[in-house]
């Protein structure tokens, strides 16, 4: 796909961070990609249950997103959000926890793959209804701006989410309100199995910004540095005061949509496509052609990952299940201990 | 004390809960510069300014929403549906995400947010502006559900919403606006949750109520006192949480139920409470709880049979009557 944007953010983005960022954003990246890995097989072998959203190919977009972030920035989510709660800061253990249904997870096993959620990382949550947490995300920034707070809040939905008119509302009342929004669609060009062009009528997404007089622009959803560049822009715009803005990253998901979805209204000709343009391939390719990292750093990086994912799991199989006392409870905030 | 009407009672809330807290806000359509569609928030912009008495587009998915995103970031948002027709606009926000999210996110997010609607019939407004949605909250585990028959409870049921931490409908019937009642002038004048009123004892029938109706049981008690039926009256002010150790006492004493709601007759809160009268009570009742209820049609515009259409004291009084 051609970018109308020229690089020259993620160009900046390469010469200006530290080589530890750099190896940082690596990481995360791999992080979540060997976390999906091991989701996927441990859903095939029974252990995680229900509906389970991948994000293998789209690692690009939490990381680089998240990375252009403060800690007390806000982040609201949809419900292929492990990458997105990941990169907030989660540990992998209590993701893989939740996942698993056990008392240990970061929603203490009530929520699931859809609904992980932490309140002290400001991850304000997973949201399974397609354009969902749109609304919500445009609250908790009328709550900044109340507050005449700095923070920021990032909002991720799919490109599923922008023909619902949550997405419409929510645009136009957060430019109305000038509310510090960062909107992140991530457009992996099916809706479940559905092309954009066919459900779409303006396929470039990025142009739903204009109508609501915010700032739009497209990005290379399989290059970090693109999209924390231009993450940087758009946060900085919020936190002047400035307004919401609209960024598209352009990504794939490298598996179908849900794990029960073998993707067979795509060809595999595409899918090679893609996955030649791996974010993650692609930056330890260029980290070691600009002589940013070297291998052995980048082979550490795999091994500690590889171990951090074991542990995730050897915690979440270890781990209790929820106390059959706890049903029917939980469901007022009132009636809480 | 003060006579003033149930609109002047949900301002005055209003006004009280705005002075005690920064945190709290109102937001909705036309609560502003037009001073509320029924002129509960009038006089309130002049007061507290925009940032506390919000317009908002016509956008009820949205503003629902950001109700809630705002109770997440730690306000305390009353958002006005201006009225609870265009709520089912907002319904997946209400029902997805205000009634769940304290559960499915492991008890670590709170939704203290008080969604404000008028509803109900009696006006002409034809079927998509007559409608009472009370059930459709009512099925929805996590979400509490408030709807005031009177000034002073409007008032304090009110606040009582505004200070606590769950996600509140709070109805209103667009009939009751202009009735008038003593109301407390004590800005800690509260009305708890889950507290039934018996505004009327009685030996012989219970009749079961809440919001517009209880006027109507009132009307029916009298004339039954000129068939010798002693009618005691049951307001329920909340049906979530609901007080039926109330209701069951006193069916326990009477032996007879009518339950009256101007929802429709078939699954509405009615029929809830009816089925929950049957289960603890039921060795004390003499004969099935009665239920009196809006016709299941959508509402007619014409007069008469808009008229027919609703629960009124003679459909109670001729329940009672069969029923004893």
């Amino acid at each position: 796909m051609a970018l109308e944007r020229d690089k020259h953010t993620a160009q900046h983005a390469l010469l200006t961070l530290h080589e530890s960022q750099l190896l940082d954003l690596y990481r995360r990246m791999t992080l979540i990609r060997r976390f999906e890995e091991k989701t996927a097989e441990m859903y095939s072998r029974g252990k995680i249950t229900g509906f389970c959203h991948l994000y293998a190919g789209e690692e690009a977009v939490a990381v680089g997103s998240i990375y252009a972030l403060n800690d007390k920035d806000y982040v609201v989510s949809t419900y292929r959000e492990h990458g997105h709660c990941l990169a907030k800061g989660a540990e992998p253990r209590v993701v893989m926890a939740e996942l698993f249904g056990k008392a240990t997870g970061i929603s203490h096993g009530r929520g699931g793959s859809m609904h992980l959620f932490d309140q002290d990382l400001r991850f304000m949550g997973g949201y399974a209804i397609v354009g969902g947490g749109l609304p919500i995300a445009c609250g908790l920034a009328l709550a900044v701006s109340y507050n005449e707070g700095p923070e920021v809040v990032c909002c991720f939905f799919g490109d599923g989410a922008l023909p619902q008119g949550a997405f419409h509302e929510t645009l136009n009342m957060a430019s109305l309100w000038k509310l510090p929004l960062v909107f992140i669609c991530e457009n992996n060009f099916y809706g479940m199995g559905t092309l954009v062009q066919n459900a779409i009528s303006q396929e470039e997404l990025y142009r739903f910004a204009e109508p609501y007089k915010m700032p739009g622009v497209r990005v290379d959803g399989m290059d970090v540095l693109d999209v924390y560049g231009a993450t940087m822009e758009a946060v900085a715009r919020a936190r002047a005061g400035d307004g919401p803005s609209l960024i598209e990253a352009v990504t794939y998901r490298f598996r179908g949509h849900s794990m029960s979805d073998p993707a067979e209204y795509r060809s595999k000709r595409e899918e090679r496509i893609w996955q030649e343009r791996d974010p993650i391939k692609n930056l330890h390719r260029r980290l070691l052609a600009e002589k940013r990292a070297t291998d052995a750093k980048l082979d550490e990086v795999e091994r500690e990952v590889a171990a951090t994912i074991d542990d995730a799991v050897k915690f979440a199989d270890e781990s209790p299940e929820p106390s059959m006392d706890e049903l029917g409870k939980g469901v007022y905030a009132s009636e809480d201990k | 004390m003060a006579q003033i009407t149930y609109r002047e009672a949900l301002n005055q809330a209003l006004r009280e809960e705005l002075d005690r807290d920064e945190r709290v806000f109102v937001m909705g359509e036309e609560v502003g510069y037009f001073g509320g569609a029924f002129k509960v928030t009038d006089g309130l912009l002049a007061i507290y300014g925009e940032k506390r008495v919000r317009d908002t587009p016509i956008s009820e998915l949205t503003i629902v929403g950001a109700g809630i995103g705002a109770a997440m970031g730690g306000l305390k948002p009353i958002v006005e549906l201006m009225t609870i027709n265009f709520g089912l606009l907002a319904m997946d926000q209400i029902v997805n995400s205000a009634a769940k999210i304290h559960f499915m996110f492991g008890g670590k997010a709170n939704v203290p947010i008080v969604i404000r609607a008028p509803q109900g019939g009696g006006h002409q407004l034809g079927a998509q502006h007559s409608q009472s949605l009370e059930a459709y909250f009512l099925h929805a585990p996590g979400l509490r559900v408030v709807i005031p028959a009177t000034p002073a409870d409007a008032k304090g049921l009110l606040k009582t919403a505004i200070r606590q931490v769950d996600p509140v409908m709070f109805l209103e019937h667009e009939s009751l606006y202009g009735v008038k009642g003593e109301v407390p002038e004590d800005p800690e004048f509260m009305v708890p949750f889950g507290k039934a009123n018996v505004i009327r004892e009685g030996k012989d029938v219970t009749i079961v109520t809440y919001s517009k109706c209880v006027y109507d049981a009132i009307a029916a008690a009298e004339a039954l006192e000129n068939s010798g039926i002693d009618a005691e009256i049951v307001d329920l002010r909340t049906l979530n949480p609901l007080d039926m150790a109330t209701v069951v006492a006193s069916v326990k004493k009477t032996g007879h139920a009518i339950v009256v709601y101007e929802g429709w007759r078939t699954g509405g809160a009615g029929a809830e409470i009816a089925a929950q009268i049957h289960e603890a009570a039921f060795d004390s009742l003499d004969a099935p709880v009665a239920r009196v209820a809006a016709l299941d049609s959508p509402m007619p515009y014409n007069k008469h049979l808009e008229h027919a259409s609703l629960p009124s004291a003679g459909d109670i009084v001729k329940a009672a009557e069969q029923l004893t």
